[in-house]
């Protein structure tokens, strides 16, 4: 082996130099075994539902079911019931459209683009953030569905053969839109699944084990009869390196894809070429918010301290400050090319956006996406998880504000001075937006209460016991 | 005994003895064997002299059939089938196809990727005779498994037992087919 080769003779130079050994950073804290990692997540599964959980499931029911009666109420009577009226055609729709995907992204991120950059501290938290993704382009796609006004007709979107005989304009970037989108929801999809296929086998071998033959038949179905073996991961191994290979470009593309809507049209505030990496990394930014929202909560209640340790809550803290750092100097540079392009349009696009008649929610924006992560900086802040929960809602709220400052102060204010006008949300909109959350909590709390939030065999395979020549400390 | 016997299992405890034991199995020759391990132990792949997963030419093909279908499909429908001008613009270019046949080459290629490691796996199968070992729970939760089919042209009961052991291999036992 040329690596025990190299650790029998280290070459003489390291003697004289003596290198500092730099500590590897532990994945799963207080040297856990094997059966540990696998007793303390099967075991929020096999374990008696507990109380909170019952409470919180039928509160984000009853929160869910304001989406519900919203879209009901919207089908019955037409898409009037929100607050859209000329000039103002697209707002609280697609800024929730937009919100929710965004938040997806950071899923895609840690599973894909972290798992090319062997990132290995992606290992615990994977799971649920690929299960934020799945449930928040759900979420997602419920808004632009609708606002097509006859939701019966959506299917007209897709190239399928009609009665008109026509097809879809594929020259509109808003059909790019539902390609990309549909996509990333079906891949999200795939990738959650591959991943969960040897801990679904684990389930079922348990489940058999303990005498539950109903519970080991589902497991099992949904397991394809994986049985571990080494033939098998050779394969599977590769196809998760190319399924990751494929969602790092995926989830880049959907959020400039994404952003297209706006860019490629011709209204000033919308017309910038800065749009997709900016989109980006605010989903991005987004996204880990949420991820922090969530995990943070989980890991108290779980008491999974070894799983997510500090470090992996410092690394996403990082992430979230360099991404929003991104997002402030995307910020910046929208009003710098506004001025400096000189268009007298795009100037007064972003003049009006800062102190015009949106300058609440413009200020919100700021505050929350650039001033927020700033905190991030610090060591002592990182440490505080309580202190970090409550800076991820305002990166929440704030990126929710970017884009209705983007949305709705552009076409509230157009070219013709004649047909200005002033948004403001129906409480049919408002309720709809509200129960999505409750959407997004119900199909959470189902998550984690009969799949493996975490995925073991990736857990076991970053401890030192998982190397093949004892100890990898020194790799 | 009545059941025909499938093959030979070993239990290993730790991930170096499995690895071990591996590359004796391979250097004596077995060609039809496999391990049990419940995560993908990383350089077990070379212990068994396994070459490398042709997934990735698999998932090529996906993705090739994935961009054609996007840009014929947006040509056949927009050009041929029913040519209609929106907004002066051509009824074909690669321009504004790209972006859908972008997005098609990768769902493609997760499926190609996906059903592709379904297929070299032979999966889904819900019956297989390692599933019927007892203890293959520890399989999954935290033991590794060495097994050695029947139908290898090496397979001698007494010899491959002595092999086992030799290779540091525990409760070595027959597992019905």
């Amino acid at each position: 082996m040329a690596h025990a080769e190299h650790a029998a003779t280290p070459p003489a130079i390291l003697q004289e130099v003596k290198p500092a050994v730099l500590p590897r950073a532990v994945m799963v804290a207080n040297n856990r075994s094997f059966s540990w990692i696998t007793e303390k997540i099967c075991g929020i599964i096999e374990g008696k539902t507990p109380t909170w959980w019952w409470v919180c499931f039928i509160l984000a029911c009853l929160v869910a079911s304001f989406t519900v009666a919203g879209i009901a109420y919207l089908i019955a009577t037409g898409v009037g019931v929100w607050g859209h009226a000329n000039p103002v055609n697209w707002a609280w729709d697609i800024v929730n459209f937009v919100f929710w995907i965004g938040i997806g992204h950071a899923g895609t991120l840690i599973s894909a683009i972290l798992c090319l950059l062997r990132q290995k501290w992606r290992t615990s938290i994977n799971r649920a953030a690929e299960a934020m993704t799945i449930f928040a382009v759900v979420c997602a796609g419920i808004f632009p569905v609708f606002h097509v006004g006859r939701v019966w007709y959506a299917w007209y979107l897709f190239p399928i053969p009609n009665s008109n005989a026509i097809w879809q304009n594929f020259r509109s970037p808003l059909e790019w839109d539902v390609f990309a989108v549909s996509t990333y929801g079906t891949v999200s999809v795939l990738f959650w699944y591959v991943g969960l296929l040897p801990d679904l086998a684990v389930l079922r071998d348990r489940f058999y084990a303990s005498g539950n033959k109903l519970r080991s038949a589902l497991y099992g179905f949904f397991a394809l009869g994986w049985r571990g073996s080494n033939r098998h991961w050779s394969n599977y191994e590769m196809a998760y390196l190319i399924l990751a290979g494929i969602s790092t470009p995926l989830v880049l593309s959907v959020h400039t894809i994404v952003s297209f809507d706006f860019a490629v049209s011709l209204l000033p505030g919308w017309h910038t070429t800065i749009f997709p990496p900016y989109f980006v990394a605010g989903a991005i930014f987004s996204g880990f918010g949420m991820v922090l929202t969530l995990m943070l909560p989980l890991r108290a209640i779980y008491r999974m301290e070894d799983l997510i340790t500090q470090y992996h809550i410092d690394c996403m803290c990082k992430i979230t400050l360099a991404t929003g750092t991104i997002v402030g100097y995307a910020y910046a540079m929208e009003f710098f090319i506004a001025w400096y392009g000189a268009n007298p349009y795009e100037g007064f696009a972003f003049i009006n956006r800062a102190f015009g008649h949106y300058a609440w929610a413009y200020w919100i924006m700021i505050s929350c996406n650039v001033i927020t992560p700033q905190f991030f900086w610090f060591k002592a802040v990182r440490e505080n998880t309580s202190f970090v929960w409550i800076l991820s809602i305002f990166v929440n709220v704030g990126m929710w504000f970017e884009r209705f400052v983007i949305i709705v102060t552009s076409l509230a204010r157009d070219f013709l001075p004649s047909s200005w006008g002033y948004y403001s949300p129906s409480i049919v909109e408002i309720f709809t937006f509200f129960g999505t959350f409750g959407v997004f909590s119900v199909l959470f709390l189902l998550f984690i209460r009969f799949l493996p939030i975490m995925p073991m065999a990736e857990l076991k395979a970053v401890t030192p016991q998982a190397d093949v020549h004892g100890g990898g400390d020194h790799h | 005994m009545a059941a025909p016997s499938y093959g030979l299992i070993a239990t290993f405890d730790t991930t170096p003895d499995l690895y071990h034991a591996a590359e004796k199995v391979r250097d004596a020759g077995y060609r039809h064997w496999d391990c049990i391990t419940p995560f993908p132990v990383h350089g077990l792949d070379k212990a068994m002299g396994l070459k490398r997963s042709i997934v990735p030419r698999i998932s090529l093909c996906g993705g090739i059939a994935g961009f054609c279908t996007g840009m014929s499909m947006i040509w056949w429908t927009g050009a041929v089938d029913y040519p209609l001008i929106v907004g002066g613009k051509p009824l074909f270019s690669p321009m504004f196809a790209f972006p859908v046949s972008y997005e098609l080459t990768i769902l493609f290629t997760a499926f190609a990727t996906i059903g592709g490691m379904l297929f070299l796996n032979g999966l889904p199968m819900h019956y297989h005779p390692v599933l019927k070992y007892e203890h293959i729970r520890r399989g999954m939760d935290d033991q590794f498994f060495l097994v050695i089919e029947t139908r290898d042209p090496r397979f001698n009961l007494a010899n491959t037992k002595a092999l086992l052991e030799k290779a540091g291999g525990k409760n070595i036992s027959e597992l019905e087919a």
